[in-house]
């Protein structure tokens, strides 16, 4: 039996209105029926976009939300139906890391007092020596020196912070640490610092994790399994080396696409699903799959009035889609969204191959409205020759699709006119497109 | 520039390693009290509360004639407008009745500091209990708690419509005049003021994500509200308390004007003294000018104390 399950957990937000006596006009389907199961030792890495319901999912299970429909099963106990009291006691079994390192420290407590709170409420230790004990046995744990005790949380650094916040997690002595985007909040350095940190407490103290994440490669660094999320509900669910090999359900597929590759040869050839429209509000879920207004193989019939449930599609890979295996053997086409490359800036090793610079108006700079892509450059003339040199990849600029991706459209040639368009990262791409207009003439 | 050789590089770093190990952290009460001392604000405004304190403490055993005594009733005719003005012997003069003006300051003052003082605890105390209890009902109560301060908050609502002169004339009514009605009546209006910030506050902190920890940690509610949210909420209300000692002071002063003060003339206080100069202002306005000025002074020093305490205690104020 798992550690940890959670069986068709629900937490529905009434959404009132009313001044005198509050009216319940409808909810907000946070979490909509989420089943999974967390071993023992194991690391559960769970994603999805902002808004699905990931972070209400993780704080249902210690019951800081309430738990509108389902059971959550921690070691043959239903934290669902324990009354109050028994509740607060059981969470000594069960804690949590949040995301806000610094939010999440009371500031007006030093880090002694923080970290003997909880034991305090759970009478550990017989007076505040034998405390003061455990916490620097801790605090040499998670890396920290014991002169941080008498400090305040506003003096330490975010990596320092976060470290405290584990720290407060360890000193209850859990079996199981719920963590809330756990790092990122933080510098790119000190996340990997924080994770391996995450993990040599796991194999020395044999914790179990259920990760909240957003950053797929975190994920993938520190789970066992992974659970994709999409508007409240798992779409997929498979061992991570499963997953990120082979993601069958469509969500996890654009969701995995989006991920650059480390490697400019691959990166070249990455394609990328695009899919159209926005995440639909939790408050009217769409009927049926909740994926089928955004899913690019999306069938007529089947996906909008069946809501499809997760199934085993073998080697304990679950997903919630109809056709996953029609997708996964090419036997449905998009019909909707589109696969596009993920690199379309044309810097190149070879720039007569490359995808061309289409140039955005220097006059229009959000490169949101469709027309602006079509338009012919005006005041960027370098990078025209490369833009006439390839015509089918011109004409991608011209599907209204892509309305909304800024990245498709290249920056214009100078350096005012890319920081005004949507994407930072592309302030340097003008210099580049140069060279490469450069390199073309010198052919 | 001096190149610093090895050796003292090394010095160097084991002075910074000892500093930073000795070093005991700073609460953020004791930065902001770091702040406070470094404004000029606080400074000036500190320096008018202590010797407004000092006075009022000490200036009865000061003053060199009795407040009450009407040592010069002979010399003092307002009748006829003839008035003593400053002289030696009587640095502010004498009043209509032929008592020394710098006396009756000096005891008077006492009076004032009382006023101010109880009748801001009393708003606090009573603003800080409902507060908390609707506070805390809010944030920690699920949906009864809500209802709860719902109707905590309507209640305060409409004492918030309650005008303090009408309060204080009813309170006069029921109780006689006196310097107590004054108190009350004054306190009482500070009370909805001192609930609805507290609440506020609280209501802010309430979604903290420490406080989501705690209640993570299994820490009890009663300890959460107490140890967590509550010396978070208290910066705009200790601001308040200060800012309120100044508005108490004058409101006490504008009542005791109207006649609704202590009716003992024994008893000299500001307020009181304005009131009387006023019948007598064209032919001696200094006698309006001295309880005028000391009203002033003082309520001039709690703001600014309040105001530098506002920004101390939250920099991000600080335009």
């Amino acid at each position: 039996m798992s550690l940890l399950e959670l069986d068709g957990v629900k937490v529905h937000f009434p959404i009132k209105k009313g001044v005198l006596v509050d009216r319940t006009v409808g909810h907000v389907y946070a979490v909509d029926g989420v089943s999974l199961k967390v071993e023992a030792g194991e690391t559960y890495g769970l994603v999805g976009e902002s808004g699905c319901g990931k972070t209400t999912l993780g704080r249902s299970v210690l019951r800081l939300v309430d738990i509108t429909e389902g059971s959550v099963v921690l070691d043959g106990t239903d934290l669902a139906k324990l009354p109050g009291e028994e509740m607060r006691r059981f969470r000594r079994r069960l804690q949590m890391v949040f995301q806000d390192p610094l939010g999440s420290l009371n500031p007006r407590q030093n880090i002694e007092s923080i970290l003997s709170e909880g034991m305090i409420a759970h009478g550990i230790g017989k007076d505040q020596e034998e405390r003061r004990e455990k916490i620097k046995a801790i605090l040499d744990k998670v890396g920290l020196p014991s002169n941080a005790l008498a400090r305040y949380p506003h003096e330490f650094s975010g990596g320092q912070r976060q470290r405290i916040g584990i720290a407060r997690a360890l000193v209850l002595e859990p079996d199981v640490i719920i963590c809330d985007e756990p790092v990122s909040a933080l510098d790119v350095s000190v996340q990997a610092q924080v994770i391996n940190l995450l993990e040599e407490l796991q194999q020395e103290l044999g914790l179990t994790y259920l990760v909240i994440a957003h950053d797929l490669a975190v994920v993938r660094h520190i789970s066992d399994t992974i659970g994709v999320m999409y508007l409240g509900s798992l779409v997929e669910e498979a061992p991570s080396d499963a997953l990120y090999a082979e993601p069958k359900h469509p969500y996890t597929k654009a969701l995995m696409s989006a991920v650059p590759v480390p490697d400019p040869e691959v990166e070249d050839k990455r394609e990328r699903i695009l899919l159209t429209g926005d995440l639909p509000s939790p408050a009217n879920p769409p009927s049926g799959c909740r994926f089928h207004t955004r899913c690019p193989w999306a069938q007529a019939e089947r996906c909008a009035t069946e809501r499809p449930q997760l199934r085993d599609v073998g080697g304990g890979h679950r997903v919630a889609c109809h056709y996953a295996e029609d997708i996964a053997s090419g036997k449905l086409s998009l019909n909707q969204g589109e696969i596009v490359s993920a690199t379309r800036e044309g810097v190149d090793d070879n720039p007569e191959t490359d995808t061309p610079a289409e140039d955005t108006p220097a006059e229009d700079a959000p490169a949101k409205v469709p027309a602006q892509a079509e338009k012919p450059a005006k005041d960027a003339p370098v990078a025209e020759a490369d833009k006439a040199s390839d015509a089918d990849k011109a004409s991608e600029a011209e599907k209204p699709a892509k309305a909304d991706k800024p990245a498709q459209a290249e920056k214009p040639a100078d350096g005012d006119k890319a920081s005004e368009a949507e994407k930072p990262a592309k302030a340097e791409k003008p210099a580049e497109a140069e060279k490469v207009t450069k390199a073309d003439e010198a052919v | 520039m001096a190149v610093a050789t090895k050796s003292e590089k090394i010095q160097r770093l084991a002075e910074l390693t000892a500093v930073s190990e000795t070093s005991t952290g700073a609460s953020l009460w004791r930065e902001a009290f770091r702040r406070l001392k470094s404004s000029k604000m606080a400074i000036v405004g500190a320096v008018i509360i202590v010797a407004f304190v000092l006075v009022a403490v000490v200036g009865p055993f000061l003053a060199p004639y009795s407040p009450s005594a009407q040592t010069w009733r002979n010399e003092v005719f307002p009748n006829q407008g003839k008035f003593v003005g400053a002289r030696d012997g009587n640095w502010f003069g004498l009043d209509h009745l032929g008592r020394d003006l710098f006396s009756r300051m000096l005891v008077g003052a006492r009076q004032t500091l009382l006023v101010g003082i109880v009748a801001t605890l009393i708003g606090l105390v009573a603003g800080f209990l409902i507060g908390i209890v609707s506070g805390a009902a809010a944030t920690l109560g699920g949906d009864t708690g809500r209802r709860v301060d719902s109707v905590i908050m309507r209640f305060i609502d409409m004492m918030l419509a309650l005008p303090s002169l009408l309060l204080a004339v009813s309170i006069a009514a029921v109780m006689g005049q006196s310097l107590t009605t004054v108190m009350i009546a004054v306190g009482v209006v500070q009370v909805p003021v001192f609930a609805r910030l507290l609440r506020g506050s609280m209501l802010a902190q309430g979604n903290a994500d420490y406080v989501l920890a705690a209640q993570s940690l299994g820490v009890r509610k009663r300890r959460i509200v107490l140890s967590q949210i509550l010396p978070n909420s208290l910066s705009p209300v200790i601001v308040q308390a200060t800012l309120s000692l100044a508005t108490a002071i004058i409101e006490a002063a504008a009542l005791s004007y109207l006649g609704l003060g202590n009716p003992d003339p024994a008893i000299p206080e500001w307020g009181v003294m304005l009131a009387q100069a006023q019948r007598f202002f064209s032919y001696a306005p200094a006698m309006a000018v001295y309880p005028a000025v000391g009203i002033i002074i003082t309520a001039l020093g709690f703001t600014l104390l309040g105001e530098a305490m506002r920004e101390a205690l939250d920099p991000k104020l600080r335009g």
